[in-house]
């Protein structure tokens, strides 16, 4: 009984560090989408948060500071994104593919002195009294900070759109750029605040590859995270709650490919790696399949570039 | 304040100057780059564009380089005309050189005129067959192709690898992730002895001409830029979105396809895990430099396939990694797309004067 | 253009009489207000507002040309004048939208007094007390009511605005519930919403953007019980409108701009709507009169209980529709817009497909289940109603816009290539048949006015020669003399002997060159009756729902 306990706890934690990333990335991209915005760089973002945090950690040694880095490579490159597509009004699409390539080379190039070097990981930390209850203490309260942040941030954002007043406006931008603005919003600022927000939680699931998940550095290490973080989004049809549920859903499938041979699947490893994406592709044609539901909740104004009529 | 004054009308000269802007501009921050990783410009310059150009094999290297991008690129054109994003090329690239491998190596060692004309036959049956299930899912479900192309390039990346250390591996070959090398019936034909241009350059240039041709001459093409500028006209006239989806999928699948079979029969010789250093990803900025616009692709093709000889001979001679190339890529279709604001825009700093 | 005006007048004596006693003419209006009727709310008072020497200009354009205009406390102060006269332009400035090139805004509410008020932005001016009805409402669907009123007035969606939503809708007769999310509602629920949204603020300014064109006539009667009970609280209304009967009968006083300058300030109720439509057009006056056609022939269009169901919770479902249109008439369907027209006008281009069983029949032809493309061929051509990305494609040039829906029916294509020439032909012939102002047949249909791209539209169709055609808002927010334009070729087209149905929402345009009329209401489509045995109230009964009219053959 206690075997097999320990078994579940050990597999859950696995899974629950293959989450953690998609988490970031999706709980951003939402808000982004949200204010109207479809940034398809996540997936560069993230590589740039990676290379960059774990490049930091490797100078500074300085956890904490790696992570504000990650972010802060993923703002600005979600800057570069918004400069684009808010400022000059390029293709959201477009642009977005671009973020992506770009982002691909700069992490590949400034990785390059950082293959090989080893690191330890983010420090857990358990919360007192509660990690020593048995099962449910080693599976809730004896994670790194990043993982209960990313639990608190899905709370955090669901509250902030549904009950606050710059998430109502937020949320307005996203269904009308047009009414928002004649109600005299800046739809601009709004959108940059939100892709930002997006890129700084991408570079910060980036963050989490290189320093808790893997922890190392590994050209192309995202491996599509970026893209799959993309589907959950319309995965949670834009509801942050959907979100965490789908990013531990596919955590499960990243683990399963992992552990498959260890629970007994004898299927090639290439095959297996195959799952996430094959998952992806089946959850998308399950969740497009109610297209009054998607279109109910995205939102109505996604992609399409703002031109103010002044 | 950058501000932003619409233009009466689209400025011409822009937009055939935007795409040399946005190439200056990518030099300019290269050079600065370069700067930033302590190389000499000069050298940086000489191993970059010269050298590799500086001899007929050289060029003959551009050409096989370029064939694959103005092939994908050229078709790409058409469905990002048409508002279909298939970003999935490499993905059918890979297939198609894994089918028509597929076929070198079941007809290993016969030597018959037929083999080859069936491997092409494959490849673009296996790029189709891949492009296909984006075109089912989008016009039936309405799934988003952008993310079921992309999820299917890492599947058939992951589904070579499989094949190679599997299947197709080499029974002689110690267990190295490789098939057989192609015998003489199942590579293509050379069109300059002595380097390794194959009959792939003379077919894209082709390819492109016919993506010409059908773009501006023919109502499908018609079609595909009126469903890209206003889908609602192009529903109103009659215009199938589901018709025009499966085209440009379909066709992009088969070019990539070829591609793929052209890379195997023709360079590489066999399959390995890794047939494409992101020529289908790559095709995605061609197009863009290429304005969309199937003969600006061969120019476009061209140049991008410079950054990969150059990136290749920086590796070589400075020791540079060659990861640059990817910088360089997306930088230029950073600039492009910046640039591309000259055409709609006049960019005015500060507040316009008031009158 | 006001002393053109002047001596254009002044040739009549009655009329020069008029002017001196009713009219300010620009020159004169920096002296005192006239006084309204009403003297009770606007005797010896000064301006609310008073917008001096405005002056906007566009590349190209200059929208307003010190332009002037001066409301009193109380008023409802019509703000008249045709589809780019710079009406539009002048109260995005004085709502914060836009900034002029020059002149002033003076302000004698709240502490300012009569001083020059400077508005960035649309807080601004709510904070002075100025709110704003769209003609195209600022509305967001995926909102509830309650959530659109809190982005309105920068207050939280809380129960207090809750409460205080339902007591005004109560105390003006605007019945909303604060809950429902936007996209369930019509159109008329959906004007409450903004106008609900700008009396919470307790505007001392309310400025309505073509209030009326979205409303059955009924309904602009309730509008104008609620207009004038908030003048009779002592606000200030500033109604944007051309429709001259509207403003005659709720107007105290009436700018008139024509062409970005003001042409006149005159008193509605003294003057008639041919002398308002000659202030407000100048020299242009063009008006539609009936042609006279021959006998109605054959049916070739008929609708037989066609039902389609809506696509979305947005749109709308079409329930049994019958309908049959004759060779050589023009049938009208009137209707508020939103009740379904986008999805009639779509299921007749063939742009969806009905069942089989719901039959369209095209001269003796099942046609529910044809393409567009064969719809066309067989004589059935469509004019939608929007017409930059629906009817045309606005980046591309006339010439390929001419061969967007002209290809099915004229030779412009040699074995399978398109023929640029021909193209360009085809374009040419469109301009010179319906005198379209453009560059020739290489500019672009977005650099084209409404009532240029509009004429060429539907010219495009016309020159066709079809048997049916099908044309929905042929004049909405078109200028008059395209109008007059636009529905002259209408009436020439079925005098021809061609089917005509004409969707519009405008009633006027309706009564006037419609053989026969009915309306279509939440999906579902009245009787028809002959329009002259018809007037514009029982047609309201139509459009608000009923479906036939007692008494009426």
């Amino acid at each position: 009984m206690n075997g097999e306990s320990s078994m579940f706890v050990l597999i859950a934690l696995t899974v629950i560090t293959a989450a953690t990333p998609l988490v970031f990335a999706a709980i951003g991209e939402l808000v982004t989408e949200r204010s109207g915005v479809l940034n398809l760089g996540v997936e560069g973002m993230m590589l740039t948060g990676a290379v960059f945090s774990f490049l930091c950690i490797h100078v500074t040694g300085n956890a904490f500071l790696s992570l504000l880095v990650g972010i802060f490579a993923g703002m600005v490159m979600a800057l570069l994104f918004g400069f684009l597509t808010l400022t000059l009004q390029a293709s959201q699409v477009a642009t977005g593919l671009a973020l992506t390539i770009f982002g691909t080379g700069v992490s590949a190039l400034v990785g390059q002195s950082l293959i090989g070097v080893a690191y330890e990981g983010l420090p857990k930390i358990a919360i007192p009294v509660l990690s020593e209850l048995p099962t449910v203490g080693p599976l809730l309260f004896q994670h790194d900070a990043l993982v209960y942040l990313s639990w608190l941030l899905v709370p955090a954002v669901a509250i902030f759109l549904k009950r606050t007043r710059p998430g109502l406006v937020l949320r307005s931008v996203g269904d009308s750029h047009d009414a928002a603005h004649a109600l005299g919003y800046r739809v601009v600022r709004v959108r940059y605040i939100a892709t930002l927000f997006g890129g700084g939680c991408s570079g910060l699931a980036g963050a989490y590859l290189s320093m808790a998940y893997a922890p190392m550095w590994v050209e192309n290490m995202s491996a599509g995270r970026g893209w799959i973080a993309l589907a959950l989004v319309v995965f949670a049809v834009w509801q942050p709650g959907w979100v965490l549920f789908g990013a531990y859903l596919f955590g499960g499938i990243t683990i399963l490919q992992l552990h498959g041979q260890g629970i007994g699947i004898n299927v090639p490893s290439q095959l297996m790696s195959m799952l996430p994406y094959l998952t992806t592709i089946v959850v998308l044609v399950l969740i497009s399949l109610d297209q009054g539901r998607v279109r109910r909740n995205a939102p109505a104004a996604i992609g399409q570039v703002f031109r103010p009529t002044t | 304040m950058i501000q932003l004054k619409k233009r009466a009308n689209p400025s011409v000269l822009m937009g055939y100057l935007a795409p040399v802007i946005a190439l200056g501009m990518t030099l300019v921050a290269g050079f600065l780059l370069f700067a930033v990783l302590g190389v000499p410009i000069g050298e940086a310059f000489k191993a970059y564009f010269i050298e590799p150009v500086s001899d007929l094999y050289g060029l003959a290297e551009l050409g096989v380089k370029a064939a694959p991008l103005i092939m994908i690129a050229a078709a790409l054109s058409l469905g990002f005309r048409a508002g279909i994003w298939n970003i999935g090329a490499e993905g059918q690239l890979i297939l198609g050189g894994i089918c028509g491998g597929a076929v070198a190596l079941a007809f290993y060692e016969v030597e018959a005129f037929y083999v080859l004309p069936l491997m092409c036959l494959a490849g673009i049956a296996g790029g189709m067959a891949w492009a296909a299930i984006p075109a089912l899912l989008r016009t039936t479900v309405n799934a988003n192709e952008i993310l079921t192309s992309l999820m299917l390039t890492y599947v058939a990346s992951l589904l070579l690898s499989f094949l190679v250390h599997g299947p197709l591996r080499d029974p002689d070959g110690f267990n190295f992730p490789e098939s057989r090398l192609f015998h003489d019936a199942a590579t293509l034909p050379l069109v300059l002895s002595g380097t390794r241009l194959h009959i792939g350059a003379p077919i894209a240039i082709l390819v492109a001409l016919l993506a010409w041709v059908l773009l501006s001459r023919t109502l499908l093409g018609f079609a595909l830029r009126v469903n890209g500028d206003a889908p609602k006209a192009a529903r109103h006239t009659g215009f199938g979105q589901g018709q025009l989806v499966w085209f440009s999928l379909l066709f992009t699948g088969a070019m990539a396809g070829l591609a793929g079979l052209f890379e195997v029969a023709g360079p590489i010789g066999q399959l390995n895990p890794v047939i494409s250093p992101g020529y289908g990803f790559t095709a995605i900025i061609v197009a863009f430099l290429g304005r969309l616009h199937p003969v600006g692709v061969v120019f476009a093709g061209l140049v991008m396939a410079l950054s990969y000889l150059g990136g290749e001979n920086a590796q070589i001679a400075l020791n540079m990694p060659l990861a640059v190339t990817g910088v360089f890529q997306g930088m230029l279709l950073f600039f492009l797309l910046a640039a591309d604001v000259l055409i709609h825009y006049r960019i005015v700093f500060g507040q316009e004067r008031r009158a | 253009m006001g002393q053109a005006l002047a001596v254009l007048v002044s040739n009549n004596p009655y009329r020069a009489f008029a002017l001196a006693s009713q009219r300010t003419t620009p020159d004169s209006s920096h002296n005192a207000p006239t006084m309204g009727h009403r003297s009770d709310t606007t005797q010896n008072t000064a301006p609310l507002v008073s917008m001096q020497g405005i002056t906007k200009a566009y590349p190209g354009v200059i929208a307003n040309d010190s332009v002037n205009l001066e409301l009193l406390p109380g008023e409802i102060h019509a703000l008249l004048g045709e589809n780019g006269a710079g009406k539009s332009t002048l109260v995005k400035i004085l709502y914060g939208l836009l900034q002029p090139d020059a002149g002033q805004i003076l302000w004698s509410g709240n502490q300012w007094d009569g001083s020059p008020i400077y508005l960035r932005n649309p807080a601004d001016a709510r904070s002075l007390g100025i709110a704003m009805v769209f003609q195209h409402f600022s509305l967001f669907e995926s909102l509830t009511v309650v959530e659109n009123i809190a982005l309105g007035m920068a207050v939280p969606a809380s129960d207090a605005l809750r409460r205080e939503i339902r007591d005004v809708s109560l105390r003006y007769g605007l019945p909303l519930e604060p809950d429902r999310d936007v996209y369930s509602l019509s159109v008329g629920a959906r004007q409450r919403i903004e106008i609900v949204r700008c009396l919470l603020q307790n505007p001392k300014l309310l400025i309505m953007d073509e209030p009326t064109s979205v409303l059955t006539p009924q309904e602009v009667q309730e509008l104008f019980v609620t207009l004038k009970r908030l003048a009779a609280e002592g606000v200030s209304i500033l109604y944007i409108s051309h429709k001259l009967d509207e403003i005659r009968q709720v107007c105290d006083r009436a700018t008139i701009l024509r062409g970005g300058k003001n042409v006149a300030t005159a008193i509605p109720e003294q003057e008639s709507a041919r002398s308002l439509a000659a202030l407000m057009m100048g020299e242009n006056v063009s008006t539609t009169t009936r042609t006279e056609r021959s006998e109605t022939g054959q049916p070739r269009l008929a609708l037989n209980k066609l039902n389609l169901p809506a696509k979305s919770r947005q749109a709308i479902s079409l329930q049994q529709l019958n309908l049959t249109v004759h060779a050589g008439e023009v049938v009208g369907i009137a209707g508020v817009a939103g009740n379904g027209q986008d999805e009639l006008i779509s299921v007749l281009a063939g742009e969806v497909k009905a069942s089989p069983n719901d039959m369209i029949w095209l001269k003796g032809e099942f046609v529910a289940q044809w393409s567009a493309a064969q719809r066309r061929r067989a004589g059935l051509c469509t004019v939608p109603e929007e017409r930059l990305g629906h009817a045309a494609v606005p980046s591309m040039s006339l010439a390929e816009n001419a061969l967007l829906t002209g290809f099915h029916r004229q030779a412009l294509r040699r074995a399978g290539i398109i023929t640029k020439r021909r193209c360009r032909q085809a374009a040419k012939a469109i301009i010179d048949a319906f005198s379209v102002q453009c560059d020739g047949p290489r500019s672009a249909a977005s650099s084209l006015s409404g009532g240029n791209l509009q004429k060429f539209v539907v010219g495009r169709e016309i020159l066709q020669a079809p048997d049916v055609l099908v044309i929905s808002q042929p004049t909405w927010g078109v200028d008059a003399g395209a109008a007059a334009d636009i529905r002259n070729a209408i009436q020439v087209l079925a005098a021809q002997g061609a089917a005509v149905l004409l969707i519009s929402q405008d009633l006027d345009e309706l009564m006037a060159i419609t053989d026969r009329i009915g309306a279509l209401c939440a999906g579902r489509l009245s009787e028809f009756y002959p329009t002259q045995s018809v007037d514009a109230q029982q047609v309201g009964l139509l459009m608000g729902g009923k479906t036939a009219l007692e008494g009426v053959a």
